[in-house]
């Protein structure tokens, strides 16, 4: 064994409640910090209850930087199609970009997500209340996952709304004879941006069923927060790609 | 049964180092033998193989493209970075492990369903593998009838790399999150040791180009199976039937590409120059010349690789202002990697060098990048580009610089943490064979490559005989580059024979057999914090030891 642990100071103050114990160190909403991140002071290993929580938000927000950039190369892609043409036999510059009015089901559904990323960090925000962790060691039940639940519910269920309503403004397309297979090149780039934005919020979907489970299943309060605070990170970002999108083919065209 | 799969399966991060180094020797082995079927091609076309027949036009332009894809993605994109990072940049930072255990193994397992994927489109297609080349262009990468394997063999190869960018993803957001979360207390930014700076901007720049790559996979598999036309101009023609009904640019492609495939290739020799600072370090006992300005340095090839991309594209017919920023930047970038060289001979220079193997591979490294990376700024000439692009100059450039520079790199990680991997050191004899057999035999393949792109000579053509007589008289330069790159493939088998017999009967190392001071040899004794820096060895006129990493600085009573 290496070098001996010196007894952290803090540690023993946390220990010491006595009778009426100690208030909350923290009242922010979102967990605080405890005694702040010292890094320096604290043995290997532990370095405060967020450390699990922070290594988790630094790999989503990689992972998400990673999909920014392949969204930014979707959108380039838009822009230069856009304006690509070709000069006719009278050297007139043609281009087949035929701009696509954007189905007005498409505002209602953006609505839906932008309501759905409402719930999603009320979910969220359920899940830090310090006082909580005291309630389930006293055994009075998961206070948090009673009042996150119904939250969770609430996102999943808009973001299924969500989808069916991108399915219906594709099936509304269809019906107008724009297909995915047609020649022209503002329904493809509909398709491919609805479709993919589309594809990564069922992958949310997917997710957030998982933090359900998670809420339920999962034994220290820690993880449970590391489930649910990776998923509204990435529903979030998802709405934000959404608007973006949504302005790129409503106004961009 | 349980028991076997977890190892199979296993999240360690030492083992899957290991399973990324053997995955990057399959792909070499495959990689090398279709490089050396071209080279025998080239001076013997009109040859018979067994069980195949001769090799035609299309054919040798399957075997290019199968050689790149496996050479660039699977070996030096696998091998320095996942690999070695996988050995030892934990330890290297004090970390526990990795961040991310178990993604860190999905992406393992999934470039090897990549790896397999790839193959696959060789083999189990009717009509072969593709033949647009690693960078598959559009409008012959689009169309699945202009020419064979551009069909299911194309859909193979996008479905390969589209695997292979989500697996480049995860790995690097788990580095990203190791370096960057899990490094020990003390253990700052200035002692980092140069490898880890290395993967961090190489990760970084993984993180970007990769996505860029995916975007335009599926872009293009749009525009073969959904009838898009991102890629195809409008009125292509495939022998005489229009097939291009839409205003597409190939030109989209390129840049999407190049906007990759340049960062890739910093992606592959940035953990090689990494190693090389600390190889250079540790073989002549001195600190590192210069240490912020060499890490700063990484870090600026790093950011500036991500906005020369159009250098590849001077001659696509894009906006000639467009290829003189380019030019400009490119000419930049030849900075920051001038100071890193200044900087590794400065660190080497009236160093008492200890000439064992790993530095002999890391004395190598360096000379495969000055000479490789001195045809770089006269390709970032438009003008002289004009003249070289796509002829065998462009060739020399790039495998001095990424197969010879690269895997010098590799070879040195190899032969240096062999000891972290089996207990046991490898043969110093066969060692020193192997670095002056391959030394002289890879500038024997590729320093007459640039009199041949001098001459003019194309990339591509299979044969220069026939109609391409004009090069006739290149033939016996061909020859004699042929008869180097067997020599140079024979050789590797003293590597091989090396590491295997080495593995079971070599001489037993110590615990850091080469007097290394950075975290990887402390074998166990790491204190809870970092007080020294990387690399703290006393200068030739003092005692000469040093201080590893993990020892406690003397404490003042």
């Amino acid at each position: 064994m290496p070098a001996t642990f010196t007894r952290n100071p803090v540690d023993v103050e946390r220990r010491d409640t006595g009778i009426g114990g100690k208030p909350p160190v923290d009242r922010r909403p979102t967990g605080g910090g405890g005694d702040g991140e010292n890094w320096e002071n604290q043995p290997h290993g532990r370095r405060g209850p967020r450390e699990l929580l922070i290594r988790y938000r630094l790999g989503v927000m990689f992972a998400l930087s990673g999909d920014l950039m392949f969204f930014v190369a979707l959108v380039s892609a838009f822009f230069v199609r856009q304006s690509s043409g070709h000069f006719d036999i009278h050297d007139n510059f043609i281009d087949d970009w035929r701009p696509l009015a954007v189905p007005p089901i498409l505002w209602l559904n953006t609505a839906v997500l932008l309501l759905s990323s409402v719930t999603m960090e009320m979910a969220r925000r359920q899940l830090f209340h310090e006082i909580d962790v005291m309630e389930e060691w006293l055994g009075l039940g998961r206070p948090a996952v009673k009042r996150a639940a119904p939250w969770l519910i609430a996102t999943l269920m808009l973001g299924l709304t969500f989808l069916t309503g991108q399915w219906v403004a594709w099936k509304q397309l269809v019906a107008q004879g724009y297909l995915l297979t047609a020649p022209d090149p503002s329904s493809h780039f509909f398709y491919l941006i609805t479709g993919i934005h589309g594809l990564h919020l069922l992958l949310g979907i997917v997710a957030l069923v998982a933090a359900l489970v998670g809420l339920f299943t999962l034994k220290k309060v820690e993880f449970r927060q590391i489930a649910v605070d990776s998923v509204a990170w990435y529903w979030h970002t998802m709405g934000i790609f959404w608007i973006f999108l949504f302005v790129l083919l409503v106004f961009f065209q | 049964m349980r028991r076997g799969l977890a190892r199979v399966f296993t999240t360690d991060h030492r083992r899957l180092g290991i399973l990324y180094l053997y995955l990057a020797l399959a792909a070499v082995a495959v990689g090398t033998t279709l490089s050396l079927l071209m080279r025998f091609h080239r001076v013997w076309p009109n040859a018979v193989l067994p069980f195949f027949g001769v090799i035609t036009p299309e054919d040798y332009l399957a075997l290019v493209t199968m050689h790149g894809t496996l050479m660039i993605f699977f070996v030096l994109t696998t091998a320095p970075q996942s690999g070695f990072a996988n050995l030892v940049l934990p330890e290297q930072i004090g970390a526990k492990g990795m961040a991310f255990p178990r993604v860190n193994a999905i992406a393992f397992w999934l470039t090897v369903a990549a790896f397999l994927v790839l193959i696959s489109a060789a083999h189990i297609t009717a009509g072969g593998a593709p033949i647009s080349g690693w960078t598959s262009y559009p409008p012959l990468s689009a169309l699945p009838a202009a020419g064979p394997g551009q069909g299911l063999g194309m859909d193979l190869w996008l479905v390969s790399i589209g695997i292979f960018c989500i697996a480049a993803w995860l790995s690097a957001v788990n580095m990203l999150a190791t370096i960057l979360g899990e490094r020990r207390a003390g253990m700052t930014w200035t002692r980092l040791p140069m490898t880890v700076w290395a993967w961090l901007v190489a990760s970084i720049l993984t993180l970007l180009a990769f996505a860029v790559l995916l975007a335009a996979v599926v872009l293009l598999f749009s525009d073969r199976h959904f009838g898009s036309s991102f890629f195809i101009p409008m009125n292509d023609m495939i022998d005489g039937r229009i097939v291009g009904h839409g205003d597409g640019s190939p030109l989209l492609w390129l840049h999407l590409f190049w906007f990759f495939g340049h960062p890739e290739v910093y992606i592959a020799v940035l953990p090689g120059m990494g190693l090389a600072t600390s190889l250079f370090a540790n073989f002549t006992r001195r600190r590192v010349a210069g240490y912020t300005m060499m890490a700063g340095m990484l870090v600026a090839i790093g950011l500036l690789g991500l906005a020369v991309w159009g250098h590849h594209m001077f001659v696509s017919g894009m906006n000639p202002y467009a290829g003189t920023a380019f030019a400009m930047v490119t000419m930049a970038i030849a900075v920051p990697s001038t100071v890193e060289v200044i900087g590794w001979l400065a660190t080497l220079w009236g160093g008492g060098l200890r000439l064992q193997t790993p530095m002999l591979f890391a004395l190598g490294f360096l000379s495969f990048f000055i000479v490789g990376g001195l045809s770089g700024p006269l390709l970032a000439q438009p003008a002289l580009d004009a003249y070289l692009h796509n002829t065998f100059f462009v060739v020399a450039h790039f495998h001095l610089i990424m197969a010879m520079a690269g895997v010098f790199g590799v070879f040195a990680g190899v032969y240096y943490w062999f000891p972290l991997m089996t207990g046991r050191l490898m043969n110093e004899a066969l060692g020193k064979v192997h670095f002056w057999v391959s030394l002289i035999a890879a500038y024997g393949t590729f320093l007459p490559m640039h009199f041949a792109g001098l001459a003019g000579e194309p990339r591509h053509y299979d044969r220069l005989t026939g109609p391409a007589t004009n090069f006739s008289r290149l033939i016996p330069l061909e020859r004699g580059i042929t008869y180097s790159a067997l020599l140079l493939a024979a050789t590797q088998l003293v590597f091989l024979w090396n590491v295997f017999m080495s593995a079971r009967r070599g001489q037993a190392a110590g615990v850091n057999p080469w007097e290394s001071t950075t975290l990887e040899w402390a074998n166990g004794t790491e204190p809870c914090r970092i007080e020294r820096g990387p690399y703290e060895y006393e200068l030739p006129q003092g005692e000469g030891g040093f201080h590893p990493q993990w020892e406690a600085v003397a404490k003042q009573e």
